[in-house]
């Protein structure tokens, strides 16, 4: 099967700092795919190469969904989550002010949007609004469930546990019906029973099983605690110090003596990459 | 030829002006990022004190020229200081960590309560003032036309240049400047390591009025009228020239308003006197939009 | 306020503190307030000396000071909620009741006896900020992009009719959709330019704007009439029917069949920017509860957030600032019709700081608290009339003091826009301002 997501001969320059050389890999459909490295590997930069916060220096980025093929590194950021790229932050991103229902309807906002008749239609109250604003609750309700989100619905995002926030973060980015989640550090800041749960979570969302309603999807996650990713993943990718140096299924990855070398030879740790 | 010179002569006169007062606005901004509104007003209190100064020294019939006005530069400095301290005390402080609209629209509040301060103190008229310093030279002739230097120029170039260099030295040299640094850089770490944070901040608008203070003091002998209002425009033009020169940057803030300086009395010479304030806040918006971080300031990157 | 706080002399540290203030006092005031300078009879000026003022003025601070630190110290002493606490239930409870009452008094106004032409003008003007408040809270409260430029789409608005009228002849009702969209084109062009700034700098963009267009209205002699302005604008009719004096065939009182009255016309006005405020109102409630109005929310909470929820942040900014300056564009509209003379005057900064204060004193995003903002300061600001130049000086101070005593404004609270259960309102905490 075609891989979802291609990146090939990706590099990012900073000034005369380069935080990704020259990676490539392919990410499978309706699997998750992990990419790995200790603090200041360029993980992070990737990331937000392929999320479109970033416009890489040269490399291409290419997403194949639904027998289309988008370059996702020549789209504006905020169409790169409308070619179905949804994404987390490593320090959680949501709307605190308002309500954990409203942040999934924000997510909406395109289908929304399009049902207002771009806004007119909806001032004026036309009925065809109501339905789609219905369908979206729904949705969003759905979410909310399969995160154990629900009986927070009406409480401020801002106001929810760290843990819960994070979930949140899921929902919100799977309420655009992305193609590839990508996650950053998702489990960060977690406690070890969240952390299994969440690891639950995300193989439900690969399988469509997470919520009535959804498609399954791919994902793909960057971390540096091994222990999350080697019980999840169904691939994974190494970096260090901006290159790849392994790229394979969790057992060979941890046998593998150079990622082993790079996680344990921790010494130059403190190199100048940016996280 | 000749009447570009003597435009040249006056822009960096006028430009000084801005520049003393730019140094205030980028040095507040540095260190709590706010945009201190009421700074032009400070210029404009600095100007009144210096008139009020004046009139005293001159009318006891105590002293005359340069003795004068430096104690004259003196009193202002000290009296406007005080008022930058305390708008900083009252309308600043309370709100630090607050959110971010709150200061300013206290500091709005705050020069809206400047202006009509000095107008009920001091009545709406203009005040106008017999020329102190006068004479100066001739430095070329190009037909009827006679390249003027005069001494007030002179004596607003060589003072602002002198207080500056004072101040740089302050800034860069003594341990003053460095906790002025720390906090611009970080200012809980700053206090974590022992600095009085909100002591320095006190001393930051106490420097930045001080020097609005000689701006205004040299803006009343150049231009020998003054009024409550003029706080208003030429703090934005000042603004204008912290920002063009780099927010944040003491030789920015200088550099900023010679440009201004030059490009207002050039338009001014060239174009249409009318629209000399439009050429001004269309510059201020070329800037910010083409080139937010001004000609010696540093970028930043966001952090995603 | 730590727990092993000792016990000081609260007198005496209060005294002390006070002393330091009249001291700092007598600094600020010998100088600007003690020595007036006059015009003396040679045309020099000359000193005129008023000690007294000036110890009047330390006595003054001295005492608001010492009153100040005795209440707090006097405050840290008790235990227990504050008063503010205490008031927070009971107000938030009857603040459902507030806006209907003020809406009821709002339309029954003319209606009241003892109402007259003066309360009536009074009433005008402060529907008048309260809609520039609204219009303005799109654009600061909902979108976050902090605009301190705004009378510059008054302006523009208030010139469209003015001079498409003189010009062209056209009626009011013509012009007005006509200077709402053409104060929205501006808001775009506006727009444009400043959607990669943020913040200070947005104020500050905006800000030079408003004077561009203030300064070009100024110095556009041949179009504008400078400084003159533009007078003569003529009058609104009522669907046809004319306001005149006199009565006559064709003219309002004549077709009802009333007696002539001036008042007509003013209450006519009065409703007309009723109307125009409560249009103002019910859009933008009707776009918060939609995705629009949510985005702009969004948008105000966390920008990056919205780029990766595939929010065209480019059209949600604009949108604000063009539906912003819309409504902005019908008030000027409104503005030149009622006062029938218009000059660069009445668009200077200082309306745009007044409707930004209004906005943030209220409660950025609240329209009941900016509907009270406009209110209290606008009315207040009339009701001080007799303070004539001390009235400026008193109303920046109340910025001041207002900002200090509630720097969220007086709503600082957010509403959810669609609940499951029960709509809880979100506390000011929680609610971010935007950077932009």
């Amino acid at each position: 099967m075609a891989p979802i997501l291609t990146v090939e001969n990706l590099t990012m320059r900073f000034g005369g700092l380069t935080a990704v050389r020259d990676v490539s890999f392919a990410a499978a459909p309706g699997a998750i795919t992990a990419v790995i490295g200790p603090n200041g590997a360029g993980k992070t930069t990737m990331f937000n190469c392929i999320t479109g916060f970033y416009r890489p220096t040269s490399g291409s980025l290419t997403l194949r969904h639904e027998g289309r093929e988008v370059a996702l590194h020549r789209l504006a950021g905020h169409r790169i989550a409308r070619a179905g790229v949804a994404r987390t932050f490593q320090n959680v991103r949501l709307f605190a002010g308002m309500t954990a229902l409203e942040n999934l309807l924000v997510a909406q906002h395109r289908t929304l949007m399009a049902a207002t008749g771009f806004g007119i239609g909806a001032v004026l109250g036309l009925s065809g609004y109501h339905a789609a604003e219905q369908a979206a609750i729904g949705r969003a309700t759905a979410w909310l469930e399969a995160c154990g989100l629900i009986d927070r619905a009406d409480d401020p995002a801002g106001s929810l546990p760290y843990g819960a926030q994070r979930r949140l973060e899921i929902a919100r980015a799977m309420c655009t019906e992305p193609a590839l989640l990508c996650l950053d550090e998702p489990a960060a800041g977690l406690n070890p029973r969240e952390s299994l749960a969440l690891g639950e979570l995300l193989r439900a969302i690969r399988d469509g099983k997470a919520a009535e309603g959804a498609a399954p999807c791919s994902i793909l996650l960057i971390e540096h605690d091994m222990g999350v990713v080697m019980g999840i993943s169904d691939h994974i990718v190494v970096l260090d110090h901006g290159s790849k140096i392994a790229d394979g299924p969790p057992a060979a990855i941890r046998a593998d003596d150079k990622v082993i070398a790079a996680y344990l030879g921790e010494g130059d740790e403190d190199e100048e990459g940016a996280a | 030829m000749a009447y570009a010179l003597q435009q040249l002569i006056n822009g960096v006169s006028l430009g000084m002006i801005y520049g003393l007062i730019a140094i205030g606005y980028t040095m507040v901004y540095g260190i709590i990022g706010m945009i201190n509104f009421a700074h032009g007003d400070i210029f404009m209190v600095g100007a009144f004190l210096s008139l009020i100064g004046l009139l005293l020294i001159t009318s006891g019939g105590m002293l005359d020229g340069t003795a004068a006005i430096i104690l004259v530069l003196a009193l202002s400095m000290v009296f406007t200081a005080l008022y930058g301290w305390t708008v900083e005390r009252v309308a600043y402080r309370p709100l630090r960590g607050s959110f971010r609209l709150a200061p300013l629209i206290s500091a709005i509040g705050m020069s809206i309560v400047l202006q009509n301060y000095v107008q009920v103190a001091q009545g709406a008229r203009v005040k106008p003032i017999e020329p102190v310093v006068q004479g100066g030279f001739t430095l070329m002739r190009d037909g009827s036309f006679a390249v003027q230097l005069s001494t007030m120029q002179i004596l607003i170039i060589t003072t602002t240049l002198a207080i500056l260099a004072i101040f740089t030295w302050l800034v860069t040299r003594t341990p003053l400047g460095r906790a002025m640094r720390a906090c611009e850089q970080d200012r809980r770490m700053a206090s974590l390591l022992g600095i009085d944070t909100d002591r320095t901040i006190s001393v930051t608008f106490v420097i930045g009025a001080s020097l609005a203070a000689v701006a205004g003091t040299m803006y009343l002998l150049r231009y020998g009228v003054i009024d409550f209002y003029i706080g208003f425009l030429v703090g934005v033009k000042a603004f204008t020239a912290a920002v063009l020169g780099g927010i944040g940057s003491l030789p920015g803030a200088v550099l900023g308003g010679l440009l201004i300086g030059l490009i207002e009395t050039f338009w001014s010479a060239y174009f249409s006197v009318q629209y000399k304030d439009v050429a001004a806040f269309s510059i201020l918006i070329l800037t910010l939009v083409f080139m937010p971080t001004g000609l010696l300031g540093r970028a930043e990157v966001e952090k995603v | 306020m730590s727990l092993a706080r000792t016990r000081r002399p609260v007198l005496g540290a209060a005294l002390k503190d006070a002393g330091l203030a009249a001291l700092v006092a007598a600094g600020l005031f010998l100088p600007m307030v003690g020595l007036r300078t006059d015009v003396g009879p040679t045309g020099a000026l000359f000193l005129r000396t008023r000690w007294t003022d000036v110890l009047l003025l330390m006595a003054i601070v001295f005492a608001g000071r010492f009153l100040l630190r005795f209440w707090q110290e006097w405050r840290a002493e008790r235990h227990g909620p504050s008063v503010q606490k205490r008031l927070a239930g009971p107000l938030s409870r009857s603040g459902r009741f507030v806006a209907p009452v003020l809406l009821l008094f709002a339309l029954l106004l003319p209606a009241i006896p003892g109402i007259g032409r003066y309360e009536l003008d009074l009433g005008i003007l402060v529907l008048t900020y309260v809609m520039l408040g609204w219009g303005l809270n799109i654009v600061v409260g909902l979108a976050g992009l902090l605009d301190l430029g705004y009378v510059a789409f008054y302006a523009v608005g208030a010139y469209s009719y003015a001079l498409l009228a003189q010009y062209f002849g056209l009626s009011f009702w013509i012009c007005l959709p006509l200077a709402g969209l053409l104060a929205a084109f501006w808001g775009i062009l506006l727009g444009f330019p400043v959607l990669r700034l943020r913040g200070d700098y947005l104020a500050i963009v905006t800000l030079g704007f408003g004077e561009i267009i203030r300064l070009v209205l100024l110095n556009w002699v041949s179009l504008t009439g400078g400084p003159n302005g533009i007078s003569g604008i003529p009058r609104p009719s009522f669907f046809g029917l004319a306001f005149t004096a006199g009565g006559g065939p064709g003219s309002f009182a004549d077709f009802f069949g009333l007696e002539p009255s001036p008042t007509h016309r003013v209450v006519f006005l009065y409703y007309l920017i009723l109307a125009l405020a409560l249009l103002t109102n019910w859009v933008t409630l009707r776009l918060r509860r939609q995705p629009l109005g949510r985005a702009w929310e969004a948008m105000r909470e966390d920008e990056i957030a919205c780029r990766s929820l595939g929010i065209n942040i480019t059209t949600t900014k604009l949108t604000a600032f063009a539906l912003g300056a819309m409504f902005g564009g019908f008030a000027g509209a409104f503005f030149a019709t009622r006062q029938a003379f218009i000059s660069p005057e009445s668009f200077t900064f200082i309306e745009s700081a007044i409707i930004l204060a209004i906005v943030v004193l209220g409660g950025l995003g609240s329209q009941l608290g900016v509907a009270i903002a406009a209110l209290v300061l606008i009315g207040g600001f009339e009701v001080f009339r007799d303070l004539q130049e001390w009235r400026m000086l008193v109303f920046g101070a109340a910025m001041v003091l207002i900002m200090i005593w509630k720097p969220r404004g007086l709503v600082g609270s957010r509403n959810p826009t669609v609940a499951l259960g029960e709509k809880r309102t979100i506390s000011a905490a929680m609610v971010a301002e935007g950077r932009g």
